[in-house]
């Protein structure tokens, strides 16, 4: 395709056609915020937080998917975009926990001076956010601002889904799906504000068709899910993550080639992650690429360091699905 | 997760997608010695669509869906149950606990609720089978209530009373209400000659009332003409966004993509309206006609009409005239004699405001969750399926039976010159004669209510809400404003989907406010972060205000800008916009005191 | 392929190819990244054929499937060859510029006929028929194949048979067209390439070759044998015969991995002596005279690997190993040392570099490019070259500018392990998606996909036998007996049994499996064994440990 010249806060740019806003944004070092999108997911433009302001468009438009035309005028700073942006955050801020999301979040947060106690105290954790039905809620006094909190499902070795956590971005059921693992074990089921990410009837992932890839986790940009590991340490106030290493190798089990990220502290693997860049993976692993590093550090009488206890933690239900460990000879 | 269904949940599937085939997908009961199999991505692509309305077969016959049930339903289409579980907890009439037999949605929105919507409620309140539920689409016959019946068709009590309703629960039946024109009989109506004056189950009734001659007629010009008459009309639809129709025709038309589509948007859940199910229910070959020449013109060989499930005589009405103009050739392979099939099947909304959005419409056919997407791409070029597709409301549509006989040029000699032809108004609320009014584009608000028999109970506008929920509300003052497009646009105001509900002086308007914001917050889709939650802060913001402190209008503001400005769909951008009318015109704080 | 032995093509081509036949290969469980890939092509309009015997979870993806007898793939190739060419749809052009041996090749599959194709295959003939249409008319179509294809007692007859229908079709040298084996380990490719053959030295050049052999020679100033070696099967024949007589076993559990692993210990146990280098005390580390504590390549060490689309990557030491461990490197140096012909302790890079200047192949892969790349494809030749995304392009050059590649014609043969009144199910084993090989490794970490290894049999044989899920039952084959519960799965026709693999300790398969191996590869043929089955009249919950029976003394 042609390439198109547009202005982005009247900085001329050239770029390949079909690039997007972002694309001519980031092409010109101007990042824009981004929740919901990711370069190896489908965009799904559901976060708002990108959006920008296009010259005779009566709305702003989300700059991760809205294809650049020649002769487009964006402002990325403008009155309307920073408002946009301040209330997006603020309104995820005020119903879901974000103490996990990244640095970059945090700091576009305070650029855009959001406020989310202005709302009101936020309500307390819900144990039927899961049973709500579409067309019908609880109307509440107002005193308080409504959230998602609610308890942690904790139900099984491997992972951990805190949906406080959760922003409703879709990474998860893209990833999960259509744009990389093809389980579907998961979608977005209810409607408005309770709508949620959920197997079918809310059944365990265990009973699901969760294949514990972990690939949803791996795009989860909140912390929301998380490997049973890094929450076992963090819930013991062991999770150290400046420092840890991070090493890039390669998966020891077929030949297809995964790239691992390893995740190191204390001489233990406590997760594995894979590059997002990378052509084989794209970021996603199997449940052997992701999981199955424990036999390297199955050490018996030589496993001595403060966190292996903890990591051993997450394997006290594992309900007999863990053959006899055999030593390192 | 593994869970069986029931022989009645398998045959209510069975019924609709046929007996399972041995080597097809999902078969229970596989021959014994398969070697092939048929299935795959392909194929779950295909079937997808058949999702929503394989839901509603087993709601229907059993009265909600089972994990067994939404099982088997996934091995036949080869969808996920994470994915089917979704889609079905998307749409409200859909029930996925066990729920009575018998179900009664008692309309307790802005029309009902001041007629005896929130009595009936009231009365009713802790039976486990009432609910409460948006707008009808009764507003005219106030209070109406929505009945699911397992085993039974659906069926809509209008008028209602706590004692009735407790009747039809417990098995009584409810009576035909045929829809009510209080002009029927004025030779001057035109798409509302034939509603109430024949028979709308009869072919023969609709051909000699001049039914059937706009197919003809469209057949001899051939569809550059049609399209070409379309533009010369002006025509602009009616189901609020007033973009002109030939325009979009012709985009479909002239797409080298293929296949096309139509969509008949009859998905009418705007709070306040009911004008395409009067249409639906007494002139539905009307729809038929006009589905077929613009199936015809903007060359499409199937054309899907949705619409919202809470019109169950509608929707059989519908039926009925697909089938019997099938039977006489106006509808399958060779269209009047014309050559070229065109095909209507209709499918059924789940209970979804949203699902009325266009392309929210389109997601919902597709067997998804009726979730809107981003545009552009506009469904002209990238529409259902992903196809080029036409998609225009009821009342729209019909419009084109004129254009064809009379001409383009003729037609925009009606109304006002950016407004043209007739255009239907719904008054309901604090009228005399409320119902279905037709007029020419031009007349002002004032002329509709005393067309209407004037303002009852305290016999003083306290407001009119004019467009629906997603509309604004006006004071007297604008009653001397033309309703056309320009005129409402330029005092900032809107037709919309045609709404006029009067609401007198003594009204309770902080409560009918607030169920708006509850309506937005109850019907947003949940995809976007600004309407998700600014529907529910703009609904804590009121409840607050109601609790008894001031509103805070600065954050009122902030919350209705960026559902205005960041919002994907129509839904969030107007969200606010009735509730701020009100604000502005005071009402919110003077009904208080 | 072709005297190279590697998948034609990169990950990257099946996302935009138009036919897919997925031919033994449970992808979607052995190696789900390469199905990301897969469908990803399908998602983009790709016609996924999956040929297996079970209706795995990979062939619940495709379009079609066919479900056809076990070791009956070759008759399933020659009849889609016969009705290509019968159809007119071979890619004569192709066949002339490019490939020799095509007369006697048509000529071999001529009797192949639809009907005789579906006679031995027990598939319908017009869907063999569609298939052959529809693979023969794709503009681009890929074969992609794993185990169930080379884990036959005729592995390398299976391969070429689908070599043959790429020559006849032209589907190979082209983007998105090839020929894909899916490698099983990590480093299957990166063994083959490193000369870890019988035949081969690095780079894939031939040990009885002697200007090869020179290059070697020269830089190591030692001679380098001239004959090849003996693979795996010839190696434990070998030691039947007394020829072998001492073993050193690197990251290998034969006692476990191989076909009547009960024969293979009792070989294993005559051995006068043997060295096993693990990361664990393995069945096979426990018969050992001398067990070398080894470090895990892939995280306590540094050096590279390969994987099926030819790409050598970085693996890197991230850990520090435990105890006395020590990478394979160092152990094999330190021997070196002790064995008085010591060479030092190279870095891994430095051994790689060595590598590199003796074969072509890897000559431009340094460890800087590797890691800025993320990997790059061989043949590279030198710091120049992007690395090669698919082989044989050279076959579509005018003039050719190599040997014409040769149609291989492959008679069928059926298993081996016959059926028969006494053993009438057919056997085959397996892999899980959590789970790997033998076990050792992945029996490590709680994966709560696990379950018990199960006899798996189809809804109809569980009912003949009298059986429910769960009961215990005793699988016979002429040479051993396991027990263990039953499972039934809607998914296996009747006749046709599953067993995997992984869980040796508590089901030893192999006691059932039979060693009889393809004389070219020496793979034995885990895929395809006559078994009976016996249902007992206790259930799985009284069980007191294994009961296994086999013909050797454990």
């Amino acid at each position: 395709m042609a390439e198109v010249t547009l202005a982005v806060d009247g900085t001329a740019v050239t770029v390949p056609g079909g690039s997007t806003i972002l694309d001519a944004c980031r092409a010109l070092g101007n990042d824009q915020p981004t929740l919901c999108y990711l370069d190896n997911l489908t965009p799904v433009n559901v976060c708002r937080v990108c959006v920008v302001e296009v010259e005779g468009n009566r709305t702003l438009v989300p700059s991760c998917s809205r294809p650049a035309e020649e002769g487009m005028e964006v402002a990325t700073d403008s009155d309307r975009v920073r408002h946009s942006r301040k209330m997006v955050y603020e309104f995820l801020a005020s119903s879901v926990e974000l103490d996990l999301v990244d640095e970059e979040t945090v700091a576009w947060m305070d650029r855009y001076g959001c406020d989310p106690d202005r709302y009101g105290l936020p309500t307390d954790p819900s144990g039927d956010r899961d049973r709500r039905k579409a067309g019908h809620h609880r109307i509440g006094p107002g005193t308080e601002a409504e959230t998602v909190h609610q308890p942690v499902k904790v139900d099984n070795e491997l992972y951990v889904r805190d949906y406080s956590r959760c922003i409703l971005c879709y990474k998860c059921v893209e990833a999960c799906g259509e744009d990389a693992q093809n389980t579907f074990a998961i979608a977005v089921a209810g409607r408005g504000f309770d709508a949620r990410i959920s197997t079918e009837f809310d059944t365990g992932l265990t009973d699901s068709a969760c294949v514990f890839c972990g690939n949803c986790i791996g795009v989860c940009p909140t912390g929301a899910l998380m490997f049973r590991s890094e929450y076992e340490l963090r819930q013991a106030g062991m999770w150290e993550e400046d420092g840890q290493t991070v090493t890039r190798t390669i998966c020891s089990y077929c030949g297809v080639g995964c790239n691992l990220d390893l995740h190191v502290q204390d001489n233990r693997i406590v997760k594995v992650t894979s590059p997002m860049d990378h052509s084989v993976t794209s970021g996603h692993l199997c449940i052997k690429g992701r999981f199955g590093y424990e036999y390297v550090q199955e050490l018996g009488d030589l496993a001595v360091t403060p966190i292996d206890e903890i990591l051993r933690r997450a394997r006290i239900d594992d309900r007999g699905r863990r053959r006899p460990p055999k030593s390192r000879a | 997760m593994s869970a069986e269904a029931t022989t009645a949940e398998r045959s209510a599937v069975d019924a609709l997608l046929g007996p399972p085939t041995p080597s097809g997908d999902g078969e229970p009961s596989q021959p014994a010695d398969r070697r092939v199999a048929f299935g795959g991505y392909h194929r779950s692509v295909e079937s997808r669509h058949l999702l929503l309305p394989a839901l509603h077969a087993v709601n229907d016959s059993v009265g909600w869906v089972s994990a067994g049930a939404l099982n088997y339903i996934c091995e036949r289409l080869l969808v996920p149950p994470a994915e089917a579980y979704g889609v079905a907890g998307f749409y409200a009439l859909l029930s996925l606990e066990e729920r009575p037999a018998r179900v009664a949605h008692v309309c307790d929105d802005v029309a009902c609720r001041t007629m005896g919507g929130a009595e009936i409620l009231e009365g009713l309140e802790g039976r486990p089978d009432v609910h409460p539920s948006p707008c009808l689409g009764q507003c005219d016959q106030a209070p109406a209530v929505f009945f699911q019946r397992a085993g039974e068709e659906d069926t809509v009590l209008v008028g209602a009373t706590c004692d009735r309703v407790t009747e039809v629960l417990e098995g009584g039946s409810v009576g035909e209400v045929p829809p009510v024109v209080p002009q029927a009989g004025d030779p001057s109506l035109r798409l509302l000659r034939r509603i109430g004056a024949l028979d709308p189950t009869s072919l023969e009734d609709y051909r000699e009332s001049g039914g059937y001659q706009a197919l003809a007629r469209a057949v001899e010009m051939g569809p550059d003409r049609v399209i070409a008459e379309i533009k010369a009309s002006d025509l602009r639809g009616r189901g609020g966004a007033a973009f002109p129709m030939g325009i979009k025709w012709e985009a479909v038309a002239r797409s080298p993509a293929l296949p096309h589509y139509l969509i008949c948007n009859a998905d009418e859940s705007e709070p306040g309206t009911f004008k395409d199910r009067a249409i639906m229910e007494g002139d539905p070959f009307a729809v038929v006609e006009s589905m077929t020449i613009a199936g015809l013109a903007i060359g499409a060989e199937r054309g899907y009409l949705y619409i919202r499930a809470e019109y169950p005589l509608a929707q059989s009405r519908l039926q009925n005239a697909i089938d019997r103009s099938r039977a006489e050739g106006l509808l399958g392979a060779d269209v009047a004699g014309s050559g070229r099939t065109f095909e209507i099947e209709i499918r059924r909304g789940g209970g979804a405001y949203i699902c009325g959005e266009e392309t929210a419409l389109m997601e919902s056919i597709e067997g998804k969750r009726g979730e809107p997407r981003n545009k552009p791409p506009f469904p002209t070029q990238v529409g259902l399926f992903g196809r080029p597709t036409v998609i225009n409301n009821v009342e729209t549509l019909i419009n084109v039976l004129d254009i064809v006989l009379e001409g383009g040029a003729a037609f925009a000699e009606i109304g006002t010159r950016e407004s043209t032809g007739p255009k239907l108004f719904c008054l309901s609320g604090a009228v005399e004669r409320p119902g279905l009014y037709e007029v020419e584009f031009g007349r002002t608000l004032g002329e509709l209510i005393d067309l209407a028999g004037g303002v009852t109970g305290t016999g003083r506008i306290g407001a009119v809400m004019l467009g629906g929920a997603a509309g604004v509300f006006v004071r007297d003052d604008h009653l001397d404003m033309p309703l056309t497009f320009e005129d409402a646009r330029a005092r900032g105001a809107t037709l919309g989907s045609g709404v006029i509900l009067v609401f007198d002086d003594r009204t309770d308007f902080p409560d009918i406010t607030k169920r708006i914001a509850r309506f937005f917050r109850d019907e947003s889709c949940g995809q976007c972060v600004p309407c998700r939650v600014g529907t529910v802060r703009q609904e804590e913001l009121l409840a607050r205000h109601d609790g008894g402190e001031p509103l805070d209008e600065d954050l009122f503001e902030e919350v209705a800008q960026v559902m205005m400005d960041a919002s994907i769909c129509g839904l969030g951008h107007t969200a606010s916009t009735a509730i701020r009318s009100v604000i502005d015109l005071g009402l919110l704080e003077r009904s208080r005191g | 392929m072709f005297g190279v032995g590697g998948g034609t093509c990169s990950y990257e081509e099946i996302e935009t190819t138009d036919v897919i036949l997925l031919w033994g290969s449970n992808a979607r469980e052995a190696h789900p990244i390469f199905f990301h890939h897969l469908m990803k092509g399908v998602r983009n309009g790709a016609k996924l054929y999956a040929i297996d015997p079970r209706r795995t979870t990979s062939a619940m993806w495709a379009d079609v499937w066919l479900g056809l007898e076990v070791g009956s793939d070759i008759a399933l190739a020659n009849t889609l060859a016969r009705e290509i060419i019968a159809s007119g749809l071979h890619h004569e052009e192709f066949i002339r510029h490019s490939t020799e041996g095509f007369e006697a090749y048509a000529e071999s599959v001529e009797p192949w006929t639809l009907q005789r194709g579906a006679e031995i295959t027990g598939l319908p003939p017009e869907v063999i028929g569609r298939m052959a249409h529809d693979y023969a008319t794709a503009e681009q179509a890929q074969i992609c194949w794993t185990l169930g294809i080379t884990e036959h007692h005729n592995a390398t007859d299976n391969v070429l048979a689908l070599i043959d229908l790429a020559l006849l079709t032209g589907h190979v040298g082209r983007y998105g067209s090839g020929l894909v084996p899916i490698r099983g380990q990590n480093n299957v490719q990166g063994g083959g390439d490193m000369g870890a053959l019988p035949n081969r030295l690095p780079g894939f050049q031939e040990i009885e070759d002697p200007v090869s052999r020179g290059k070697f020679e020269a830089l190591w100033g030692r001679p380098v044998p001239d004959t090849a070696g003996k693979h795996l099967s010839l190696m434990l024949e070998a030691m039947e015969h007394g020829e072998i007589t001492a073993l050193y076993v690197i990251g290998e559990n034969p006692a476990q991995s191989e076909a009547r692993s009960d024969h293979a210990r009792h070989l294993l146990r005559g051995l006068e002596f043997m060295v096993v280098q693990d990361l664990f005390m393995t069945r096979t580390a426990e018969l050992a005279d001398v067990v070398f504590p080894a470090a895990a390549g892939w995280a306590e060490t540094d050096g590279t690997v390969t994987s099926s689309e030819r790409r050598v990557q970085r693996v890197r030491k991230a850990l520090d190993p435990p105890g006395e461990a020590r990478d394979d490197l160092h152990i094999i140096s330190a021997l070196a040392e002790r064995m008085g012909r010591g060479w030092g302790y190279p870095t891994a890079e430095e051994v790689w570099d060595e590598l590199r200047s003796l074969s072509p192949n890897h000559a431009g892969m340094s460890y800087r490019r590797l890691a800025e790349a993320g990997g790059l494809q061989w043949p590279c030749y030198d710091e120049d070259h992007p690395g090669t995304l698919f082989l044989h392009g050279e076959l579509w050059d005018d003039p050719l500018p190599r040997d014409p590649a040769p149609f291989f014609p492959t008679p069928w043969a059926p298993p081996v392990d016959e059926l028969s009144e006494e053993y009438p199910i057919r056997l085959t084993t397996g892999r899980r998606l959590d789970s790997y090989n033998t076990g050792v490794q992945s029996g490590g970490y709680s994966s709560p996909l696990r379950t018990a290894v199960a006899v798996e049999v189809a809804p109809a044989d569980g009912a003949a036998l009298g059986v429910a899920e769960g009961d215990l039952v005793r699988v016979v084959s002429r040479r051993g007996s396991v027990e263990a519960p039953v499972m039934v799965d809607r998914s296996l026709r009747p006749g046709l049994a599953f067993m995997a693999v992984h869980d040796p300790d508590e089901v030893d398969v192999n006691l059932l499996t039979i060693d009889a191996w393809d004389p070219k590869s020496g793979t034995a043929e885990f895929k395809a064994t006559a078994v009976r089955i016996e249902p007992l009249q206790e259930d799985v919950e009284q069980r007191s440990g294994v009961r296994s029976v086999a013909n050797y003394p454990a």
